[in-house]
């Protein structure tokens, strides 16, 4: 017996604590190098661009006209901009701005995306057909008028942008909380709790969607780069947040016009635009795989 | 698990790949001839020529670009001297003008041809101002044309019969032309294509004359009488042009060709010069005219434009409706700094509105840029160092000299006057409609000049003029400008302007900010091409000389 | 299938119907029209111009009007702002610009993408995983209007080897397709590496080994499937992704194709013009979206149960 099972005789009178499947996803999370070292650099950015604000107020805009671009020095950790606007300033407030943009639009599209997929994927049938359909619709959309529209007719405001990146970003999630609801709901703990005569709400409520949150995570750490990409984009059509304020999206922009004479105003909040969607990246390869539970442990 | 068994086949496979990496850019290794060499030599000249022609019907369109193009393929009335523009003989080859100045009678030349071989007459021309005064054509430019007698009424359908406007056809080869009042800019009025003649039977082949929505304008359908004809058109890549074979004037014509490249960013443009793909360009982006001033100061041109550029004050609501909030902010601007620092075009900084020395005129009347003074009155009209002042919103369309401009007077406004300042962006659409309904309180404008005179710039401020979109009205100022219209000597003339100007200038509706230049980049072979203040170029005199200094190799 | 096939067919209607009534009014309710010029026109002017173009009709009308013009004769209408042309010439002419590029894109995305996939789900957690996955993930965190104007800097200025623009010559293809595709290559390479990798952890890929079946046949044989079917699944939303993205890549490039009508539509407010792109977009969509799932269906057997 002993040869049988080496681990049972060796810590025979010793019970191992159990674990949850979120302390052991935990756990394997943390053996991830490259998956803490985005979660720290993400958070540690996240920190200094929302203290920026408060710092260092409308620090982004004050222009000095005749000192033009310069490059870093010491004065300007990250050079100055054509009209002479420290950039570490508006990289960071770019970084409050984008990093905004990229929470709440992620927030607007998990919310409506979880509650629109799991009453999809829960109630089946007629209704499910019919929201599926309405997301197909919504894809087909042309994207770029209705953002257009929102921010032509309401103004440019930055809460507005968030919103409106937000409405079209929910589809993705819908369709995976949708699909991930509708395996769940075969499992027999769902046929215990409708045999107990729980109504469809907190079934949907209390069961389906906490055994979701762990997909929902890892396509919200990737939603974040998308919407902050799209943001790039909308500031590239000239939709982007109202000047002088700045989002690294309008910066790289602006910085790759001028990439042979002033190349700091693209290296630099380049490098923090890229930096954060590869930690957030990683961050989100990192969960994926942390709560996979198939992936080999050696 | 490790799966290391057949490490090689991996590794070849990566090899592979970076090989097929090169293999991708292969076709493109080694030096070409550049498009510019290859046109060198066939004597076509490639222009960057912005935004994609919405049409190439001189009665239609409205825009620069589209008559850039139709100069290659009509030619009016008088045509223009390439050096300074002034009106030399074109289809006419010499005119009489009546004592009191209001009657011009045009005798043309017996040998102009359109392109399909026909004579140009009297008619043609008479045909096109009907056609474009028309109101059932719905043409933008046809106010071009109100100096004309009875020419706005029958385009606002006053009148009916159009022979009571004043054109008549006295002959085949005679035009008389009855104005409303001497107008001593009417000759440089007919430079515009909105007085080009037309092929009103070609017009009639495709569709209504007199509607829009004939589809006349293609290659093989286009006639026209000017030193090119159209060849061809894809939209958003090219229109070519080549020599016409019935111009009249067309030994003096050297170039084989042109070819217009819609290029809509100013960044592809530039980057297409370098990579000789042009000989010359539209514009040139902001951040790269000191690169060119310091590293290729001969291939960048910056030369006088007539325009300026300006902010709309709305009068109409408080603060800004009292005239002294106006002049503290039109006073606050640093002009030199802007324009050294951030334009660094070579512009001028505006200190009125018509650009110096437009057609001799010069306005006397200065704003003083006094930081103090601006103080004084902002605090006399109750704002004592912007204190009570609510925030004003400064709206401008989406450009990004626009932007670049607005956020420094943004901050020249805070730090000099405590003024707080919003800015507003909106897309051109809903820009104008804003303007237009006086749904703003500052808003950014320009104009360029549609003839050399200093009416073009003065008279848009008339009570309820269309253009003017500040609610300003100025009884006085109206009389003036009328005054003016009716004045036949030149210089009591400009002497009115300068009343009106004055009135401008103190009530300011407008702040000025700076006198445009056209700057642009050429290559050198370009010959014939001088800088005029319309930015107009007539290509019969234009050429490519081809010799050692067009390999200038660009990076 | 093709009962399958048609169905799908005809449930795409109604969403079209749909998507072009929603963007109809959508741009009738937009402040600006497309007549709203910065000279204005007097009165009369204007009206002669709405007349002719049926804007002074109630919008509803319009609208019947121009389903009438469409499902009747196949005319999408005149443009509003490129006078000289209808709608279905625009189209024409620049649709085969944009699809070509589209597919050359996709080409260079599919092919390093996979193969940067595979690799990396074979070499796990080593540098062979870490470097194609870093190189891949700079290809999305890096905007295309930067990678482009790159591309062109150092190949079409510095090295002189291709145009910085136009789409006249053959080679002209080559820097758009690659800076339209580094996107979704990264993309591919990471959906190709996370499917290869849930089937590498199978037990039936232990059992090959064990049989001693050699990596090639591996990866060809079985894995490769169900990378695949992950970049299947994504085929539909690149797509619609491509149309955006080479709204970018024609701007820097200046590539006649239909990305430009895309937006400039709106902001023109050319309605015909913007009907007629959305149309096309959403039947790209739809088209899509059915040979991905029909891919999905004849790769994997187990959902046509569903």
């Amino acid at each position: 017996m002993t040869a049988q099972f080496p681990n049972v005789t060796q810590h025979a009178g010793e019970i191992e604590p159990g674990q949850s499947l979120w302390q052991d996803a935990w756990h394997r999370l943390r053996q991830n190098k490259m998956a803490v070292a985005g979660g720290i650099f993400v958070g540690v950015l996240a920190l200094a661009s929302f203290l920026t604000p408060l710092v260092a107020p409308g620090s982004y805009a004050h222009t000095n006209l005749a000192l033009g671009a310069t490059g870093p020095s010491l004065a300007h950790w990250m050079g100055t901009d054509s009209l002479g606007r420290d950039m570490l300033s508006r990289v960071l407030f770019g970084g409050c701005i984008s990093l905004s943009v990229g929470l709440a639009a992620t927030l607007v599209s998990v919310v409506i995306g979880v509650l629109y997929g799991a009453i999809s994927g829960y109630l089946g049938g007629r209704i499910d057909m019919i929201l599926m359909r309405i997301v197909d619709i919504v894809y087909s959309l042309p994207f770029v008028i209705f953002v257009i529209l929102i921010l032509v007719i309401f103004g440019r405001h930055i809460v507005l942008l968030f919103m409106a990146i937000g409405a079209v970003s929910w589809l993705d999630m819908a369709r995976i909380v949708r699909a991930q609801v509708m395996s769940l709901k075969k499992q027999e703990f769902v046929e215990a709790a409708v045999a107990l005569g729980l109504r469809k709400r907190r079934i949907i409520l209390r069961h389906m969607i906490p055994n979701v949150l762990g997909i929902v995570a890892i396509y919200a750490t990737l939603i974040v780069p998308s919407v902050m990409l799209l943001e790039a984009f909308l500031s590239f059509l000239g939709l982007g947040v109202q000047a002088p304020m700045s989002s690294w999206g309008t910066l790289i922009l602006d910085g790759s016009k001028s990439m042979e004479e002033y190349p700091w105003l693209l290296i630099f909040p380049g490098l923090f635009f890229s930096l954060t969607l590869f930690s957030l990246n990683f961050l989100g390869d990192g969960l994926r795989d942390a709560l996979d539970v198939r992936a080999s442990k050696d | 698990m490790q799966f290391d068994s057949s490490n090689l086949s991996l590794r070849r496979l990566l090899l592979s790949l970076g090989v097929l990496a090169m293999l991708s850019l292969l076709p493109g290794c080694g030096k070409r001839e550049t498009l510019v060499e290859a046109a060198d030599r066939d004597q076509v000249l490639l222009v960057g020529n912005g935004t994609e022609p919405q049409d190439l019907d001189p009665d239609v369109v409205t825009g620069v670009q589209e008559f850039h193009i139709m100069m290659s393929l009509l030619e009016g009335l008088v045509s223009e001297d390439p050096v300074d523009l002034h009106p030399v003989p074109g289809v006419a080859e010499s005119w009489d003008i009546s004592p009191d100045r209001k009657v011009y009678t045009f005798h043309l030349r017996k040998d102009a041809k359109w392109s399909n071989g026909e004579p140009v007459t009297a008619r043609d021309f008479w045909e096109a101002y009907k056609r474009i005064l028309t109101p059932s054509l719905g043409s933008e430019y046809a106010y071009m044309h109100y100096v004309v007698k009875n020419a706005e009424a029958y385009n606002t359908n006053g009148i009916t019969d159009f022979n009571q406007v004043g054109y008549k056809v006295i002959d085949d080869h005679t035009l008389q032309v009855t104005l409303n009042n001497p107008t001593p800019y009417f000759l440089s009025l007919l430079l515009h294509h909105s007085w080009y003649p037309i092929n009103i039977r070609t017009v009639a082949k495709y569709g209504d004359p007199y509607q829009r929505g004939s589809k006349w304008t293609r290659p093989g359908r286009y006639v026209g009488n000017g030193p090119f004809v159209l060849t061809q058109w894809r939209v958003n890549d090219v229109v070519e042009v080549r020599k016409s074979p019935t111009y009249w004037d067309r030994a003096r014509v050297r170039l084989n060709g042109i070819r217009f490249y819609p290029i809509e960013s100013l960044d592809t443009e530039e980057r297409a010069f370098r990579a000789g793909q042009l000989h010359v360009t539209l514009e040139v982006p902001l951040s790269k005219i000191d690169y060119y001033k310091t590293n290729y100061p001969n291939l960048i041109k910056i030369d006088p434009y007539l325009g300026t550029y300006f902010y709309r004050v709305n009068v109409t609501k408080p603060p800004l409706s009292d005239k002294r909030v106006r002049q503290a902010l039109a006073m606050a601007i640093d002009r030199e700094a802007l324009v050294k620092d951030v334009l660094k075009g070579g512009q001028l900084p505006a200190f009125n509105l018509t650009p110096p020395g437009t057609a001799g005129y010069t306005c006397r009347t200065h704003l003083q840029e006094n930081i103090a003074e601006a103080k004084r009155l902002l605090a006399a009209a109750g704002y004592p160092d912007g204190k009570g002042l609510p925030t004003i919103e400064l709206l401008y369309n989406t450009l990004e000299s626009h932007r670049t401009i607005a956020e420094a007077l943004q901050q020249m406004w805070k730090t000099q006057l405590g003024v707080d300042v919003r800015l507003v962006n909106q897309e051109w659409k809903v820009y104008l409609d804003t303007q237009r309904s006086l749904n703003y309180e500052i808003c950014r404008g320009s104009w360029i000049g549609d003839y050399d005179d200093p009416n073009t710039f003065l008279d848009m401020w008339l009570t309820g003029g269309g253009n003017n979109e500040t609610g300003w009205s100025n009884p006085e100022y109206d009389r003036l400008i009328a005054q003016a219209a009716a004045t036949a000597d030149p210089q009591q003339r400009l002497e009115v302007f300068q009343k009106a100007e004055a009135i401008l200038m103190d009530e300011t509706p407008e702040i000025p900010i700076y006198f445009y230049t056209h700057v642009c980049l050429q290559r050198p072979e370009l010959k014939g091409w001088y800088p005029t203040i319309l930015d107009n170029h007539p290509y019969k005199y234009v050429y490519l000389e081809t010799n050692a200094d067009a390999a200038v190799p660009l990076k | 299938m093709l009962r399958f096939i048609f169905k799908r067919i005809l449930e795409a209607i109604p969403v079209l119907f749909i998507v072009a009534t929603i963007t109809f009014f959508l741009l009738k309710i937009m402040p600006g029209g497309p007549f709203d010029t910065e000279r204005p026109m007097p009165p009369e002017v204007k009206k002669a111009i709405y007349a002719y173009y049926g804007l002074d009709k109630p919008a509803w009308q319009q609208y019947a009007q121009y389903l009438e013009r469409l499902v009747l004769h196949g005319d999408l209408g005149e443009s509003q702002k490129y006078f000289g042309w209808t709608v279905n010439e625009l189209l024409g002419g620049s649709l085969p610009v944009s699809v070509e590029l589209g597919i050359e894109g996709m080409c260079f995305a599919l092919f390093f993408g996979l193969i940067a996939g595979t690799v990396a789900s074979l070499r796990k957690n080593t540098a062979g995983d870490y470097i194609p996955m870093s190189v891949a993930t700079f290809g999305i965190c890096i905007p295309s209007f930067v990678t482009g104007p790159l591309l062109i800097l150092v190949f079409a200025i510095w090295l002189g080897w291709f145009n910085s623009s136009g789409w006249f010559f053959p080679r002209d293809r080559i820097l758009p397709a690659m800076t339209l595709g580094l996107y979704y290559m990264a993309y591919i390479s990471r959906l190709t590496r996370g499917g290869m990798l849930e089937i590498l952890n199978q037990d039936f890929i232990r059992t090959a080994r064990a049989k001693g079946a050699s990596e090639w046949r591996i990866v060809a044989k079985h894995s490769l499937r169900g990378g695949l079917l992950s970049v299947v699944a994504f085929l539909g939303p690149a797509v619609s992704g491509i149309v955006t993205g080479s709204i970018v890549v024609e701007k820097i490039f200046e590539i006649p194709g239909t990305g430009r009508f895309f937006v400039n539509a709106a902001f023109d407010r050319d309605g015909p013009m913007l009907m007629g792109t959305t149309l096309v977009y959403a039947v790209l969509v739809v088209a899509m979206n059915l040979v991905a799932d029909i891919l999905a269906v004849w790769m994997n057997p187990k959902l046509r149960f569903e």
